[in-house]
């Protein structure tokens, strides 16, 4: 197990604000590596930054041995890294497995002439893609909602399909932005099972949650983030006892 | 796709007969009913058929509102017009020509689309509105110091369509049947507005097409999802484009003339309303929207004989009252059918929650 990924020294500021002031992370191959701070802390501008959304002044991300700063979102989620969004965002108005299809494009090529023609190949490819659509839908446990509307799914549903969606990508990196934000007590149980297939199968996890039980219970890794600066990372048991943790986030004590 | 539910092979192929057959006879029958004029607005209705459906890859699949459609229109028209007729004495053959008019009309839609990346909604809009109008200022005044588009006064003479000794724009007789030129290029607009369809729907279809809903919808996750947004609008331009061309292309055979006249910001306007009032991303609602806003224009010309008869004299003009009508008709269609008249199954539902 080596770095998968490797945050140097990322600087991004909004203005005079300083989103994230040199925050370095090293995300272990395999693990679930929880990203947690109080709001406005800097977590989903990382993510921002990571899957090239937005640029950063300073500092590098290495991702699998190759500088990936300055990448477009669509070289980033070329390159194995796939997201999910704080605010769902999923194709509404698509089907749930159009939604995981279009989630193959970039590991797929058929171009206009594939698509007027639908040579051999392409229809191969096609098939291909629906049936991998298919077994993801199944995979997050969505199967029966495959040709339902993206609005018309539930909210758990909802961000099962964003994940699945990611996962079409084949990503080495999956990150979730607060995947388990607004879910009750079951659909959390569910999605931490969820996740805990998803490191199983080999994908790594960044996991940007606000639900401190399932991040301390689930990651092998947390950092913390309080105004865009990194100010503790370790096993969840370290971290819980760290005191700037405790006074920057938990607020003087602990769940 | 068209909703017919057909149970055997059998059927659907007795159906798809009988259609066919309807379409090939449609113009003679057209004639004997309405009268040859009638047979010309046909002709006229399948070009938009083909310039809707182009316009439909773009505003309809990627979401992109394109208000200078008819540029591309007119550069087909005019590559044809301008290699095929005395204005130059070049006489290049059309299968050579409608090839080139949707290639030149293509590197035109990649142009203007480049610049125009960023831009979306109501600011895309208006940088494709003023695009519109400056292909058509420009093939107005490109007449001076060099004459190349022959100014306001157009290009007259172009070839007709024609493959060795046969020519489209003669009569010919089959029988009893007489086939003048308004019949033959119906068949060709045919084939083409076929070919569209086809094209269209297959494209829908598709990974291009799947990527073009996608960035319709949300285009921050599509370029997340690892599509590259800048090519793929590019291409959406490139493709809606090239339907234009080759239309223009047609256009120009089948009048034998082209000026700067015949694209207004009005056919612009009225090629994306044939497109959203038949339901916008639907191929057969956009085909129904053509035909529909073609032929209507057209039939309200016979209100004036009405108003004569009735009324002694002609109170409204009846270009106002096209107009008006037409002006009502969208009001009522925004209000009743917002999805337009024939949406796909998801937009029916998209507009009704």
């Amino acid at each position: 197990m080596g770095a998968l990924l490797e945050a140097r020294g990322v600087y991004k500021s909004f203005g005079g604000l300083e989103a994230l002031s040199d925050v370095s992370v090293t995300i272990e191959s395999g693990t679930i590596y929880g990203l947690i701070g109080p709001n406005g802390a800097g977590k989903t501008t990382f993510f921002n930054v990571l899957t090239g959304l937005y640029d950063f002044e300073r500092g590098a991300l290495v991702f699998e041995g190759v500088d990936i700063s300055g990448c477009k979102p669509h070289e980033v989620a070329a390159a194995g890294i796939a997201r999910t969004f704080q605010n769902i965002r999923l194709f509404a108005n698509m089907s749930a497995i159009e939604n995981v299809m279009v989630g193959r494009h970039v590991r797929s090529r058929a171009g206009v002439w594939g698509a007027v023609v639908r040579d051999a190949r392409t229809r191969s490819e096609e098939a291909e893609i629906t049936r991998r659509a298919k077994e993801l839908l199944d995979y997050v446990g969505i199967a029966r909602h495959a040709h339902s509307l993206a609005r018309n799914l539930s909210y758990g549903d909802q961000r099962r399909l964003e994940i699945a969606r990611a996962l079409a990508t084949e990503p080495r990196l999956l990150a979730l932005d607060e995947p388990a934000a607004g879910m009750n007590a079951t659909e959390t149980a569910g999605l931490r099972a969820l996740m805990e297939r998803i490191r199983g199968d080999g994908v790594t996890i960044l996991l940007i949650e606000h639900d401190v039980k399932l991040v301390m219970g689930l990651c092998d890794c947390v950092a913390v983030l309080d105004y865009g600066k990194k100010i503790a990372e370790g096993p969840p048991a370290e971290v819980q006892r760290n005191p700037a943790v405790i006074e920057a986030y938990l607020g003087g004590h602990i769940a | 796709m068209i909703g017919l539910r057909l149970t055997t092979p059998v059927q659907k192929y007795v159906v798809y007969g009988v259609i066919a057959l309807a379409l090939l006879v449609l113009p003679f029958a057209v004639e004997a009913l309405l009268g040859r004029t009638w047979v010309r607005i046909i002709d006229v209705a399948l070009l938009f058929v083909m310039l809707a459906l182009g316009l439909n890859v773009v505003v309809g699949y990627a979401g992109l509102l394109d208000l200078g459609y008819v540029a591309f229109f007119a550069v087909g028209a005019y590559v044809y017009a301008l290699l095929a007729s005395p204005h130059f004495g070049i006489h290049l053959q059309f299968w050579a020509l409608l090839p080139l008019g949707a290639l030149v009309a293509c590197v035109v839609g990649v142009l203007l689309g480049a610049p125009t990346l960023r831009l979306r909604g109501d600011y895309l809009a208006i940088v494709t509105l003023g695009f519109g109008e400056i292909i058509r200022i420009f093939l107005n005044n490109l007449n001076r110091p060099v004459n190349i588009t022959n100014g306001p006064l157009g290009i007259t003479l172009i070839d007709p369509l024609r493959l060795g000794d046969l020519s489209l724009s003669r009569h010919y007789t089959l029988g009893d049947l007489t086939i003048a030129p308004v019949h033959s290029y119906y068949y060709v607009f045919l084939a083409c507005a076929l070919f569209s369809i086809f094209v269209s729907l297959r494209l829908e279809d598709s990974r291009i097409g799947r990527a073009w809903i996608a960035i319709r919808e949300d285009e921050i996750a599509a370029k997340a999802m690892g599509i590259n947004a800048r090519n793929v609008k590019l291409l959406a331009f490139a493709m809606g484009a090239s339907f234009g061309g080759i239309s223009g292309g047609l256009f120009s055979a089948f009048q034998g003339f082209v000026s700067p006249e015949s694209f207004t910001l009005l056919d612009s306007i009225m090629i994306l309303c044939m497109v959203v009032l038949g339901g916008m991303g639907h191929v057969p609602g956009v085909v129904l929207g053509a035909l529909l806003l073609t032929a209507l224009p057209e039939a309200l010309r016979y209100v004036a004989p009405l108003q004569q008869s009735w009324f002694g004299e002609v109170l409204v003009d009846p270009s106002d009252l096209r107009m008006l009508l037409f002006g009502l008709a969208l009001v009522l269609m925004m209000l009743f059918r917002p999805a337009g008249l024939w949406p796909s199954r998801v937009r029916k539902r998209e507009f009704a929650e």
